[in-house]
């Protein structure tokens, strides 16, 4: 695009434009409104549903807005007679066979087609003739259909095949009888299709689990940050009678753009589960009852403060990654008042064997919006569709742009983006150490040899090559790379690559709030700020294994979220004092815990979430806390006034926060890594310890709808017996 | 879709002499737009297979050019030329279109649907003749009205050459 603008007039106003780009975009940029349909700024143009046809100065037609190039000196006249006439005919023809059933459409309050028919449509009909009518598809469980409402613009076909990378819907048949489909019913299980409800202009797709729920005038709107992914996409929750009823995108060009994941839209399925607790419980002389808060504090203070005056080092502090800053700001408050050192939230890693060479938080070294724009990407244990589907995006967006693409895992993925080179088979250290041999990376101590020792490929070659030629290259460490026994031979190894190719590297971490919770020093080893802790404490792989007389477990169940899940729950029954802070009630918690404390879930709270950017994004909360539930700010500082700890006496989710900033100071993120203290290791991966895409925490775990893709329409799911 | 290396299945399904067709059409097209061979591939495929197509036959072209499945069934659904359920052996489409109507086309329809017990759309339950729902100007218009067997034209219609024709018939 060449650097010189163009003039251009539109309804008597001047506007500067780029020659050759669209009308559309430059009156959008202007605040200058045409209609449309078919027309999306992320999307291709398809220019097939004539609503933006305005007139042209000179022009024999009315030419549509979104393919018309300007031109310089071009005049264009948006609200003319003989524009508004052009788009009062489209909208007659695009109402001739949609059905008037505004008011049980679920799109009704939010329709771009009931929006512009207000403003465009007649408000009678001169069509007689019978309407047509259209078969329903099956879309599997998450988004539902009412095909006669299609107005063909193509917009969920497009986004198959630019944004997600897998065509599933097509335009079959033509004329009269053309219909949007699926190729042979099959459900469309992209780990993103949700979009194409938010881009389907009328009622065709809707959000299937939310239908007949509530209307979209009722419901009110809030801010939310995504507590699945280290991306923390924005979202919206809308928030009928005190309960979040739905989940929409919220636009952040640099992280999200105008999407969001499915694990993100349909996650809130399973806030209202009928596993949640919404009492507080204690087990007494064996049995479980439900009791009051204050109970239920002073059983869950005593059992602690009776280990720890005992022995602090009997105690032990565990918190999941996706809690808020504000909750695990307080449990380092909580475990630095009670001299308990053994605190962690690094629930699914394995290796720990050089955690003092851990970076200040694991992060990405470059921002998320410029990995569209890099070179050449080389993906180390990483299957970013499974890990975070927006990565997964962000990755395509890049090969579209022309990076090179590379991959080295041991467990293999349908990636549907375009590979440079490709890599699959155990031995992830060793792959890495033949990528350190081509590159002649420089390494030391008991790398050396492993490097050495190296079988040296074409691919390892083709690898390196790319990287090094690339002007902007980066190596990414995936959730599988953290998760590996060998983590930090991995890093080490990928660090020195990263060094010898000159280029950027960037650690994805495992969950929304890992970032935090490392900066928080919710580690054994560390206090806030990345500094190192007076007292080295045990790991959570230690408190299993070496067992304690009492536990805390905040937001997390041993059982599915730990790597050495059996372990952890044989160790916990054992204990003396278990305290579960969960919002959900399971069995093997009632086998294990002494006391569960009912849990707000993420959206019944302030909260705020660090992301993989080291990006701190607060969001107030949507909807009230269910039952007796609290928020984990609140269940925390009345614990550790209960406890008569020092310096609980917030007032507000905000103070914490700016409590838990101060602490913190200014973090530098510096991703080099020289220990290795696990080279003498090589188990195979724990296979438990990477969950699915649906199964990686308690709340997407429990979203009905979420469990049920993958189902075709000839095999729908099983009905769960209740 | 890159992933050029996996074996395709759909060379299993397709024929020999159908790949090397489908191979001559993708030729004609610069590299890297296999898409747009796709018409070519599905008459070819359907010349093989007693003039219709099968979801199994159009999955193997998509695999064969490497592009998504839908996008052949697209194709498939919007040319009147494809046929995606089973037909009779022998094809008959009479032309409808302006210039063929007025000269009588609608009159030999109904002969036509008369003489076989069919409808347009339908086969003739011992499999010989399949009648066409809908033809678009085959540019006979000079010899209307007319039809097409098979793919050879017949002009200059009458009830009585619609049935010699027809008779005439294997």
């Amino acid at each position: 695009m060449s650097d010189k603008k163009i003039t251009i007039e539109v309804d008597g106003q001047t506007l500067s434009a780029d020659p050759g780009q669209m009308l559309i975009e430059v009156t959008d940029e202007a605040g200058i409104y045409i209609p449309r349909f078919c027309y999306h700024k992320k999307l291709s143009v398809a220019a097939n549903c004539r609503m933006c046809l305005v007139e042209m100065e000179n022009g024999r037609k009315p030419m549509p807005a979104c393919a018309t190039p300007v031109g310089d000196g071009n005049k264009f006249f948006t609200r003319s007679k003989a524009a508004i006439a052009a788009q009062r005919a489209t909208m007659e023809f695009l109402l001739i066979n949609h059905p008037l059933d505004c008011p049980i459409c679920d799109q009704g309050g939010e329709c771009e087609l009931q929006d512009l028919a207000m403003g465009y449509g007649r408000g009678i009909s001169r069509y007689t003739e019978s309407k047509r009518a259209v078969e329903d598809k099956y879309l599997g469980p998450l988004v539902s259909t009412d095909m006669t409402r299609c107005i063909h613009c193509t917009r969920c076909v497009r986004f198959g095949q630019e944004i997600a990378g897998i065509q599933e819907l097509g335009t079959i048949g033509r004329g009269e009888n053309m219909e949007i489909a699926p190729y042979i019913e099959k459900t469309v299980d992209h780990e993103l299709s949700g979009n194409i409800i938010d881009l389907c202009p009328v009622g065709a797709l809707n959000n299937k689990p939310f239908r007949f729920r509530a209307r979209s005038w009722e419901m009110r709107q809030a801010e939310l940050v995504s507590p699945h992914d280290a991306f923390g996409s924005h979202l919206y929750g809308h928030v009928w009678r005190g309960k979040v009823m739905r989940v929409v995108p919220r636009d952040s060009e640099s992280l999200n753009e105008t999407w969001i994941s499915d694990r993100d839209r349909y996650s809130c399925e399973g806030l209202y589960s009928d596993e949640r607790l919404t009492e507080p419980m204690i087990r007494q002389d064996g049995e479980w009852r439900t009791t009051d808060w204050a109970t239920a504090l002073g059983v869950a203070a005593s059992g602690i403060r009776k280990t720890v005056s005992d022995d602090p080092s009997q105690a032990g502090l565990l918190a999941a990654p996706w809690s808020t800053a504000e909750e695990l700001y307080l449990i380092k408050l909580l475990s630095r008042s009670l001299g308990v050192a053994n605190l962690d939230h690094r629930l699914r890693q394995t290796d720990f064997s050089a955690q003092q060479d851990d970076a200040a938080y694991p992060g990405l070294e470059i921002a998320i919006a410029d990995i569209d724009t890099q070179d050449a990407l080389l993906m180390l244990g990483c299957r970013p569709r499974t890990e975070v589907p927006m990565f997964a995006h962000r990755v395509r967006k890049a090969v579209r742009n022309g990076a090179r693409v590379m991959i080295v895992n041991e467990q293999d993925d349908d990636y549907l983006f375009a590979r440079h080179a490709h890599l699959v088979g155990p031995d992830l250290s060793g792959q890495i150490a033949a990528l350190c041999q081509a590159a002649q990376a420089n390494v030391s101590g008991e790398l050396q040899s492993l490097v050495h020792n190296a079988t040296v490929s074409d691919a390892h070659r083709q690898m390196v090559k790319a990287l090094q030629e690339a002007e902007k290259g980066s190596v990414f460490l995936g959730h599988a790379a953290a998760r590996h026994p060998q983590w930090s031979v991995i890093r080490s190894l990928a660090s020195a690559l990263a060094q010898a190719c000159a280029a950027s590297l960037n650690c994805m971490g495992e969950a929304a709030n890992s970032a935090g919770a490392a900066m928080l020093g919710v580690l054994p080893h560390r206090d806030e700020g990345g500094r190192e802790a007076v007292q080295t404490g045990k790991n959570v792989s230690q408190m299993f294994a070496d067992p304690l007389k009492a536990y805390l477990l905040f937001g997390f169940e041993a059982e599915n979220d730990c790597a050495s899940a059996a372990q952890a729950v044989e160790t916990l029954a054992a204990a003396n004092h278990v305290v579960c802070v969960s919002s959900y009630l399971t069995e093997a918690m009632q086998s294990y815990a002494n006391v569960i404390l009912p849990l707000g879930s993420f959206v019944e709270s302030a909260g705020t979430f660090v992301n993989c950017e080291g990006r701190w994004q607060s969001y107030t909360g949507a909807g009230s806390p269910l039952g007796e539930a609290r928020p984990g700010w609140k269940i925390l500082r009345v614990l550790g006034n209960t406890l008569e700890c020092e310096g609980f006496d917030f007032n507000s989710a905000e103070e914490v926060l700016t409590a838990a900033q101060q602490a913190v100071g200014e973090v530098a993120l510096r991703n080099v890594f020289t220990t290795a203290g696990s080279a003498g290791h090589s188990d195979a991966p724990d296979s438990g310890a990477s969950p699915g895409l649906y199964t990686s925490d308690p709340v997407v775990r429990r979203s009905r709808p979420l469990q049920e893709v993958g189902h075709t329409a000839a095999s729908p799911p099983l009905q769960a017996t209740a | 879709m890159s992933d050029t290396t996996h074996p395709g299945s759909g060379e299993s399904i397709l024929a020999a002499e159908t790949r090397a067709e489908i191979d001559r059409w993708v030729a004609k097209f610069p590299a890297g737009r296999q898409r747009s061979a796709v018409i070519a591939a599905l008459r070819e495929v359907q010349h093989h297979n007693h003039g219709y197509l099968t979801d199994e036959l159009m999955n193997a072209v998509a695999e064969y050019l490497d592009i998504p499945a839908i996008q052949v069934y697209e194709v498939a659904a919007f040319y009147s030329m494809f046929e995606t359920k089973p037909v009779g052996r022998c094809s008959v489409s009479v032309c409808t279109n302006i210039s063929c109507m007025l000269c009588g086309a609608d009159e030999l329809v109904s002969h036509i649907e008369k003489k076989l017990g069919i409808k347009t759309g339908e086969s003739t339950p011992d499999g010989k003749f399949f009648l066409k729902r809908e033809e678009e100007c085959l540019a006979a218009c000079v010899g209307a009205p007319m039809m097409m067997v098979d793919h050879v034209y017949h002009e200059n219609l009458t009830p009585a050459k619609v049935d010699e024709i027809l008779d005439a018939v294997e």
